[in-house]
């Protein structure tokens, strides 16, 4: 059997989702966030929810996901991710609203919206891509930077006699009372991409239910912001990042 | 037995050549091109081995550009 004849439309097995459209991302090469916008274009197709979703993009290397996603989308300035989605949430009920931001905009400058924003308990749910670093603005740290870990700004490591201890957000909105659902997961392979492609789903179908506010953490690569290779980044997150950021759901109220 | 035929199809200009597929792949059938580059310079991937694929999908699973379709068939 040839190729011409294996390629037919009816023996079509996987391709890019149809939400997601072809203007070339401007993520680098390797990047995570392509996975992910993939993954939730997947997940908002297999709910039919493609009329109904608003995503709230941040400030940093996902502001421009508007240009990837053929669904309404609405800008926030930098942190204000949740605020925003709390509104939006509350006048159109019948909405999926998700937030898409990253560590510096979550666990920065947006701490007080994203803690205040679970802890309330809106039917919204929060993306986190937590990649340890500062990507867009050049790879500064950041504050989930690894302790040791050198960026831009601490060439020699983090201190923490200097700079204090990474925050773990996930495990913080564990502990508050208005989260459904809290995770944390990864897309380095295949299995994790399924694994978090099914925390997505089930965040999505939590915040439609009403059952209060889901948190998935994406650990990602930032290959330019490390400096290494797509594959070299998979690993040394492996290696570094899963002891300090343990994949798996924290929090999961039935 | 039945037997399973892939094949991919690579919108080689919207990758990027980031070799996360090439390093998903189990089988080895698909490689970055060694000799050309797309519009944008990037060594873009592309199907090596015609006959080994058997459309597991892992490339396309883990593109994050989304660049790689997979077809598969089932010989009888």
């Amino acid at each position: 059997m040839t190729k011409e004849e294996i390629i037919k439309p009816e023996n079509l097995v996987y391709k890019k989702p149809t939400l997601m459209n072809d203007n070339p991302m401007h993520y680098c090469p390797g990047c995570s966030h392509g996975v992910v916008h993939k993954l939730i274009a997947e997940v908002i197709e297999e709910m039919g929810m493609e009329e109904k979703t608003v995503g709230v993009s941040p400030v940093g290397c996902a502001v421009f996901a508007y240009n990837y996603l053929d669904i309404d989308w609405q800008e926030a300035a930098h942190g204000r991710a949740p605020a925003v989605a709390t509104a939006i949430k509350r006048l159109w009920p019948e909405r999926l609203v998700f937030t898409y931001q990253g560590d510096g905009d979550l666990a920065c400058i947006g701490t007080a919206e994203t803690i205040h924003a679970l802890n309330r308990g809106e039917n919204i749910t929060i993306i986190f891509i937590n990649n340890a670093i500062y990507g867009m603005t050049g790879g500064q740290m950041a504050p989930t930077t690894l302790v040791g870990m050198k960026t831009a700004t601490c060439p020699y490591g983090r201190d923490v006699s200097v700079h204090g201890y990474p925050l773990k957000m996930t495990e913080i909105a564990a502990t508050l009372e208005g989260t459904a659902y809290v995770t944390r997961q990864a897309v380095h392979t295949v299995p994790a991409i399924r694994k978090a492609k099914k925390a997505i789903r089930k965040a999505f179908e939590n915040s439609m239910n009403g059952k209060g506010s889901n948190l998935v953490e994406i650990v990602s690569t930032c290959n330019s912001g490390w400096k290494m290779t797509p594959q070299a980044s998979n690993d040394w997150m492996m290696e570094h990042m899963f002891p300090f950021y343990p994949l798996g759901d924290l929090k999961d109220k039935e | 037995m039945a037997k399973i035929k892939g094949a991919i199809v690579v919108d080689t200009e919207r990758c990027k050549g980031c070799n996360l597929c090439v390093v998903a792949c189990p089988l080895h059938v698909i490689a970055l091109n060694a000799k050309q580059v797309n519009k944008k310079g990037y060594t873009f991937a592309h199907q090596v081995l015609e006959d080994t694929c058997n459309g597991c999908a892992s490339c396309a699973t883990v593109c994050p550009d989304g660049c790689i379709a997979v077809y598969k068939v089932k010989q009888q």
